[in-house]
Formats: C-alpha cells, structure tokens, sequence
C-alpha cells in the first residue's frame, strides 16, 4: 500500500499504524487477506480531540488468530461533517460498534447498512463522548405534585 | 411542546416519534432499526382496533398471502436476560425477521470515567457485566498498568487468575440457572444459585462486596485474602466436581432439554468470526479461541487446563462447553491454592499505590504520598493501550487513552456481550419463536454490559 501509511510506532509493546483516512478499507483489507492475517476485528473506537486540526481519532483493533498478533490502525476524521468509510464489508460485526461512535462521537460511517443511534435515545441532541459535551447536562423537568 | 399537543401532532408512540425526529433532522430515510421501531410504535391502541381483521376477512385469504405479525418482546420480559427489547416480525410461529433494539440500560459509564481519577474510575468500570466484574476490572488495570510499564508481583497476579476464575464460575451458574429457568426446567436454577450464594460469600470476604468489586486494583491486589478464605474456597471446590454432576444430572441426558437446544441456532464459524464473536459461543462452534491459552496474561501460561470445544455450534453445544469450562475453572483454582506464592500483594511504586495504612503513622512520606494520590490522583504517561482479558462471555477488551494527567482522557470497553448479540439476528432467524428465547439464554448478553 505505497503513500497509504502515515506513521509506526510501537508503544508499551504495542504496534500502532496510522493510514490515511480515505485509505482504510484498503488497508483492512490488506491486512486481512494478506500475509500478516488479521484475520478478526476485535473492536472499533474512538477518541475526541478538539484542539487537533481532524479532532476524531479512530482506532481499530486487529487480531490474528493464526499468530495471536494484534495491531492498531489509526485513522483521523474531522470537520463539520466527520465521515469515513465503514468496514461492515469485512467484518459485519463492525456494524454495532460503528454504530456506537456515530451515536456517541457523530463520526458517520459511508457504507454501514444501519446507521442509527444505538445506546442514547433516537432522538437524542448531541453526542455525548465528544469531550466539548456537558457532563450532568441534563435538565429534569420537576412537576409541582410530589 | 406539551405532552397532549404531541399527541396531536403525532399520532405515534413516543419511540416511533423518536425514529422520525432523527432521520429528518439528518434528512436521511429511516435506517431498518428506525423503521423496525417505527413500524411497532406506529398504531394507537384505537388505530389497532380499527385495523383489526374480521373473520370474513381471514376466510378470504389464500395462503401464503398472509401478513406478518410484529410482537414486541421487552424490553420487559422475563425472558431477555434484563432490559433486551426485540422486535419480531413472526409468520405464525416461525421468526422471519429480528431487531434487537438495545441501550436501556445505558448509563454513560465510559463518560463518567474521564471525570474520575484512574483510581475511582474503577468503580464505574466494574459496574458494566455486572456478572464479571472481576473480569472489567482485570482489562482495566491491565491497560493502565500497560501504560505505566509496571511488574506486578506474583501473589497478586495469582490472586487475580484465582478471582477471575472464581468469577467464571459463578457467572456460569447464573447461566445454567437462569438457562434452565426460561426452558422450564425449574429445579435447576436452585441447585445453580445454591452454589453461586457460596461464591458471592466468598467474594464478600475478599473484597467486602457481593457484586461490583473493587478488589484489583493498578498495582496489584487491594489487599492480601483474609484468614480462612482458602480453607472455605477449598472445601467450595471439593464439593464442586460433585455439584457439577448434578447440574448434568438433572440435564445433559434430558430428553425435554435436548429437544429445546439440540439443533438449535446454527452458524457456520466463519460467520461466527466476522461477526467479532468470541467466548463459549465460538467454541461451541469448534474454534478453540481462548485468550488464556493463545495470550496468557497474569500467569495463566503456568497453570494446566483445556479450551472445552464442541463442533456443533448449536444451543446444546454452547450449554456443554459452558458447564465442561466450569470443571476446567475448579482445576485452575486447585494449582492456585496449591502453589500461591508468598509475597506482597502490591506493586511498590508508591507513586502508584497507596503505602501500607500502618506506615502513616511513622512515615512523613507515606504520609505525602497518601494525600497526593487521595486527593490527586497517580499520573499515567501519555499514550494509549489496550488489554484484552477473557471474560465468561469472550473477549473483554479495555482501550484507554492518557493525556498524562490524573485522569483518563478516554476510557472504552469492548464488551463481549456487545459484539456477541449481534449474532442474535442471523441465529434466531428463520426458527421458532420459542427456540428465540433457547438462542438468547445461551448466547448468555449481559445487558449491563451491552449497554454500559
């Protein structure tokens, strides 16, 4: 995958790459199938940092069940409308956990077949995990019947 | 908007309502879950009876050309193992399609950790399986001790592999417990809790708690096990084997329970795969995935024990690989208390952990130390890491991200009950609506940790 890997490096034992957003299925793909075998997704996460120009940091944890290696893909998504490509074609089991970091970061995922809310309500305003959202911001409306 | 204008405005249940909301304010059309609960919200209880079907009508109808029924199983039912709402498009009694709707029980726990210090998020991590919380902990730790690079002394890794063991155990009796109640088979969830009770006692006695523990702590153990524990887990383990014998007893050959699981939500193991399915599920299906044998972590690489695996895949092969790893857990916790080290319980870094309580009364430092990490919090490198422990239900896995502050900056949980209910779909459908109910006893959600 020429000009598809950002940066490596191993930190406290673990090996992390990072590739470039738009390169991710690719790369998944590669890894799977390849050599190396990453055979299994083990999960799909994020973190939220608001001051980086792409403030969401994806990271998919990779496993292979042949060597029992894992590795971390990195990828960053950012601006008014984050959105990056689903792996739900690879692994369906993607599919729920993508789900949770839509519903809690608002990254969108182009290509996952149920892009719903999954833990908050439907409607629920906002995304909570975002590091900019209110803890404990929610106001209870009291009746005056005790 | 009040309540009754609601109502006038939109003659749907408040969920249906919910679904629209958020497809338009996103200007998409409704995902399937959306329209799933749309769909079973949409009637009034008046607009059901409008539509009713009389008699003439049904006489009509050649087969084949029936509707569906949409039933909506939970999120109250004593069936779905705690707040799991399915919405069941049925053909008579055959399932033809199935949407799991999930987060009733969603607390916000990965938010609440990142305003705790990495100490007390420890209690909001064990609070999410709320059937292994030994096991939430055991990744936590792992994770922030990965980030800190620390040595943890043998004692206390023993003790961990003896908890979580422990752990298993008694998660696996409120399996086959609750397993055997929703099949009908009454007696065995008392035989099952009889000895679960024992366990719980046991855990109390460590740690002071009968469920949410808060025994492991970074650095090792919270303290060393009180006087009499191994003597009272001893004599637990000797009846064990015995106990076991009767839990197959009342089932294993019954002709009643191998009718209702034999056969039972089938998938090949490839799909099992893709799905990210890991734990007693995937063995049963002949894939001997166990991350304490192909990863050893806290010592399990010494200790003598076999991965149960089944080839059938099916309900009744998940039930067997269940109670076969119960035995193989009774093992490990025998070369445990046979071979537990001496020593402390705790790392030394007492930039980490807290001095021994009797040091503050001499020490000056202990005493300097104990109020900065009381009040402060232990600061753990900049970086991220993630652990991956096995958990009854399959592969716990905790990612944290550290900013180098006393706090977690982000804290996640893959939690196996999570990715494992996705299979839900694929397995039950095209079954009977009764053979739904055997494929989520053993597939065996927890939703605490589904929803978290």
């Amino acid at each position: 995958m020429p000009g598809a890997v950002v940066e490596e490096h191993t930190h406290a034992g673990e090996l992390t790459v990072e590739v470039r957003t738009d390169r991710i299925l690719e790369a998944v793909r590669a890894l799977k199938d390849g050599a190396t075998q990453f055979s299994r997704l083990s999960g799909v996460t994020c973190a939220d940092f608001p001051d980086e120009p792409s403030r969401f940091r994806l990271a998919y944890h990779l496993h292979s069940l042949q060597s029992g290696r894992r590795v971390r893909l990195r990828i960053w998504a950012g601006g008014l409308d984050p959105e990056v490509d689903s792996v739900t074609s690879v692994w369906p089991g993607a599919e729920w956990q993508e789900r949770e970091v839509y519903d809690q970061f608002g990254v969108r995922f182009r290509g996952n077949p149920d892009l719903c809310r999954i833990l908050n309500p439907l409607d629920w305003d906002g995304h909570p995990l975002r590091r900019d959202y209110p803890i404990g911001g929610e106001a209870v409306e009291f009746t005056d019947a005790v | 908007m009040s309540a009754t204008d609601r109502e006038s405005t939109f003659p749907l249940a408040m969920e249906g309502r919910e679904a629209l909301v958020a497809a338009s304010r996103e200007g998409r059309p409704l995902t399937p879950t959306e329209r799933a609960i749309a769909q079973v919200e949409a009637l009034t209880p008046q607009e059901a009876a409008e539509r009713t079907i009389s008699n003439e009508m049904l006489a009509d109808r050649r087969p084949g050309s029936r509707e569906p029924l949409i039933i909506n199983l939970g999120p109250n039912h004593p069936s779905t193992h705690g707040v799991l709402r399915l919405i069941v498009e049925l053909d008579g009694e055959i399932v033809r399609d199935l949407t799991p709707v999930v987060g009733y029980l969603h607390t916000g726990i990965e938010k609440q950790c990142e305003n705790k210090t990495w100490w007390q998020a420890i209690t909001c991590v064990t609070r999410m399986d709320y059937l292994a919380p030994f096991a939430n902990i055991h990744a936590y730790t792992m994770a922030v001790e990965t980030l800190l690079d620390m040595d943890i002394p043998p004692r206390a890794e023993w003790i961990r592999v003896l908890l979580s063991e422990l752990n298993r155990l008694a998660s696996h009796l409120v399996f086959l417990g609750t397993s055997g109640l929703e099949m009908g088979a009454m007696s065995v969830f008392f035989y099952c809790y009889r000895e679960r009770d024992e366990v719980l006692d046991l855990f109390e006695m460590v740690s002071g708690e009968r469920m949410n523990h808060l025994y492991f702590q970074v650095g090792g153990c919270a303290e060393d096990l009180p006087e009499g524990f191994l003597e009272r887990l001893t004599r637990l383990l000797a009846q064990m084997p015995g106990r076991i014998d009767e839990y197959e007893a009342l089932l294993t050959a019954n002709p009643i329970w191998i009718d209702r699981l034999k056969g039972i939500g089938v998938i090949p193991a490839e799909q099992l795969l893709g799905l990210g399915i890991t734990g007693p599920t995937l063995r049963a299906a002949g894939v001997p995935f166990d991350l304490r044998k192909s990863q050893p972590y806290s010592g399990y690489e010494y200790f003598q024990f076999d991965v149960p695996t089944e080839i059938a895949g099916d309900s009744y092969a998940r039930y067997l690989v269940r109670v076969r790893e119960m035995r193989e857990s009774v093992k490990i916790m025998q070369q445990v208390i046979d071979g537990l080290p001496g020593g402390p319980v705790q790392s030394d870094d007492r930039k980490v952990v807290l001095p021994p309580h009797e040091e503050l009364a001499y020490s000056m430092e202990a005493l300097i130390h104990h109020f900065k990490l009381v009040t402060e919090g232990f600061m753990v490198p900049e970086g991220e890491a993630y652990a991956t422990v096995e958990s009854p239900r399959g592969e716990m896995g905790c990612y944290v991200v550290s900013d180098g502050g006393p706090k977690p900056y982000r804290v996640h949980m893959r939690d196996p009950s999570f990715v494992n209910l996705q299979a839900l779909r694929p397995l039950a459908k095209g079954g009977y609506l009764a053979d739904l109910i055997a494929i989520i006893a053993t597939l065996d959600p927890v939703m605490g940790g589904v929803d978290r």
